[in-house]
């Protein structure tokens, strides 16, 4: 089953409830993902700064903070619940090979505006475990896991994130996810789980670096990506969501001026202000839409 | 009137009121507020009432339903009125996937579209939708009329036995063993009664085509083989 949410903000003054609402749209997702759940926060960049989200699992924390702040020097660490948010000015590649020496770490995701968190656990509890109402931003996406395709742990939660600034959340299974992760690795994608959406997000990397836009890469994997499926995806501009052919995995957009919500039942987004007055309908099988700036 | 307001009260304390009305019971028109998305409102109802919800509903809203007349005054999710035997549902906005799948009787109206599967394996009962219907609509339909005021998605009637589609516009497609028929006088007047049911002006009778099985898949045969 699972549920997926996303919300892209028109409307400034609703930057600072972006956590709150999402909040709200994933507690009441948690009938359809009662397992795990995570979600992605977009806000402003900061010029040069980059932030890596990390998992520490149960680790200690106090010294892997001293040896990080060793070997990056302007290193801020942000520690919320068993993730913490590295910010610095040092480039990726550096960064991202210095947290690949810690056997003890995993890189969840990276970018110059996302923050991602992921966790095992009813949705209702990890928001919680987060603190994602304090949370602001721009736009959020969040998942709540029923699993079928891979076990039941933070690797195999979403968002899946394959590259800078980007993340994809997705309700439905790919049938042919073994046969692309061994392309995508072919082509230097990283994918670390054997999930398949983490695949699809993969997918997705690629077309990115291929100078494709978001919209272009989603259109071509209505015919490469086989399976059934509703995919939110996210990147530091904006959203955009697609169902297959089939269209048997659900969506409702809510579009008011001021935001722009997507979830699997109306029922996610029967809080958010105004929603009655919405323009509201279901995303047409095999179209894309996306909203950005 | 009773006004139920959802939340204050449970879903299921609500249902339980109208699925368990007293048989003697004069109060028999309810107003549900607040419905908020919530699934299964109204569903199982099995006696004569009026029901009317404002706001958007969630799945399988009058499902089972026999006897009541429910109105609902936004859009409904999946399986509006699925498996319904009598009385009727009137949906003033959009409803999702599969409105109307397997009902027996009763009429389910629709002011605004469908998405896919609209009267799926219907089995008897009267859907009038006034805007467009998505893909693989009337899907084994067995029995019972489906109107369209607007058009359709591809795979319309895919494997249809016999129940009857009325359309104004266009299908993207037909699906396997559909095929326009021509309307005599029966026809027209069952239409006629139909657009009457929704209030739908009768002149426009004469712009709706009529679509049903063309029997080929009734029996096996191998020259069908990849239809089936």
């Amino acid at each position: 089953m699972c549920g997926i949410v996303g919300l892209y903000l028109k409307n400034k003054k609703y930057n600072k409830d972006l956590g709150k609402f999402l909040t709200g749209m994933m507690n009441n997702m948690s009938t359809r993902g009662p397992d795990s759940a995570g979600f992605a926060i977009y806000s402003t960049e900061r010029k040069k700064k980059y932030k890596y989200s990390i998992c520490y699992n149960k680790n200690n924390i106090k010294e892997i903070k001293k040896n990080l702040s060793k070997e990056i020097k302007d290193a801020k660490i942000k520690i919320i619940s068993d993730h913490f948010v590295l910010e610095t000015s040092l480039k990726p590649v550096k960064v991202i090979s210095i947290i690949k020496s810690y056997n003890n770490l995993n890189l969840v995701g990276y970018g110059s505006s996302i923050e991602i968190f992921k966790q095992v656990g009813n949705p209702r509890d990890v928001v919680n475990n987060f603190s994602l109402k304090n949370f602001s931003g721009t736009h959020a996406i969040g998942h709540t896991r029923m699993a079928t395709e891979s076990a039941i742990t933070t690797d195999g939660s979403h968002p899946y994130s394959t590259g800078e600034d980007e993340c994809l959340v997705h309700n439905g299974s790919l049938s042919n996810h073994n046969n692309l992760r061994r392309t995508l690795k072919k082509k230097g994608i990283e994918i670390k789980s054997q999930n398949d959406t983490e695949v699809a997000a993969g997918y997705i990397s690629n077309g990115l670096s291929n100078k494709k836009s978001l919209k272009e890469t989603l259109i071509d994997g209505l015919k490469d990506l086989d399976g059934f499926y509703t995919f939110i995806s996210g990147t530091k501009n904006g959203l955009a969501i697609v169902r297959d052919e089939i269209a048997c995995k659900p969506a409702v957009v809510a579009e008011t001026k001021d935001y722009v919500a997507i979830a699997s039942e109306f029922q996610a987004m029967a809080h958010l202000p105004n929603v009655n007055k919405a323009k509201i309908f279901e995303p047409e099988p095999g179209l894309v839409y996306s909203w950005g700036k | 009137m009773i006004k139920l307001n959802l939340k204050k009260d449970s879903l299921r304390k609500v249902n339980e009121l109208l699925q368990n009305l007293d048989q003697k019971s004069n109060d028999r028109s309810f107003k549900i507020i607040n419905p908020d998305g919530n699934h299964a409102i109204c569903a199982g109802l099995k006696d004569e009432m009026d029901v009317t919800i404002e706001g958007h509903v969630g799945y399988y809203c009058a499902g089972m339903n026999m006897k009541a007349d429910v109105i609902v005054n936004g859009n409904v999710g999946t399986g509006v009125a699925e498996n319904m035997m009598s009385g009727s549902v009137h949906v003033k906005g959009n409803a999702s996937q599969s409105a109307g799948a397997t009902a027996h009787g009763g009429t389910l109206i629709v002011d605004g579209d469908t998405s896919s599967r609209c009267g799926i394996s219907m089995k008897g009962i009267d859907i009038i939708v006034k805007g467009s219907v998505g893909h693989m609509s009337a899907f084994m339909a067995q029995s019972g009329n489906l109107v369209i005021c607007g058009d359709a998605g591809d795979a319309l009637g895919d494997s249809i036995y016999e129940a009857k589609i009325f359309m104004k516009g266009e299908p993207k497609s037909l699906g396997a063993d559909c095929e326009k028929k021509n309307m005599n006088k029966k026809d027209q007047d069952l239409l006629k009664s139909l657009l009457k049911k929704a209030n739908i002006d009768e002149n426009q009778l004469t712009h709706f085509k009529m679509y049903g099985s063309a029997r080929k898949l009734y029996n096996f045969n191998i020259d069908n083989v990849s239809e089936y």
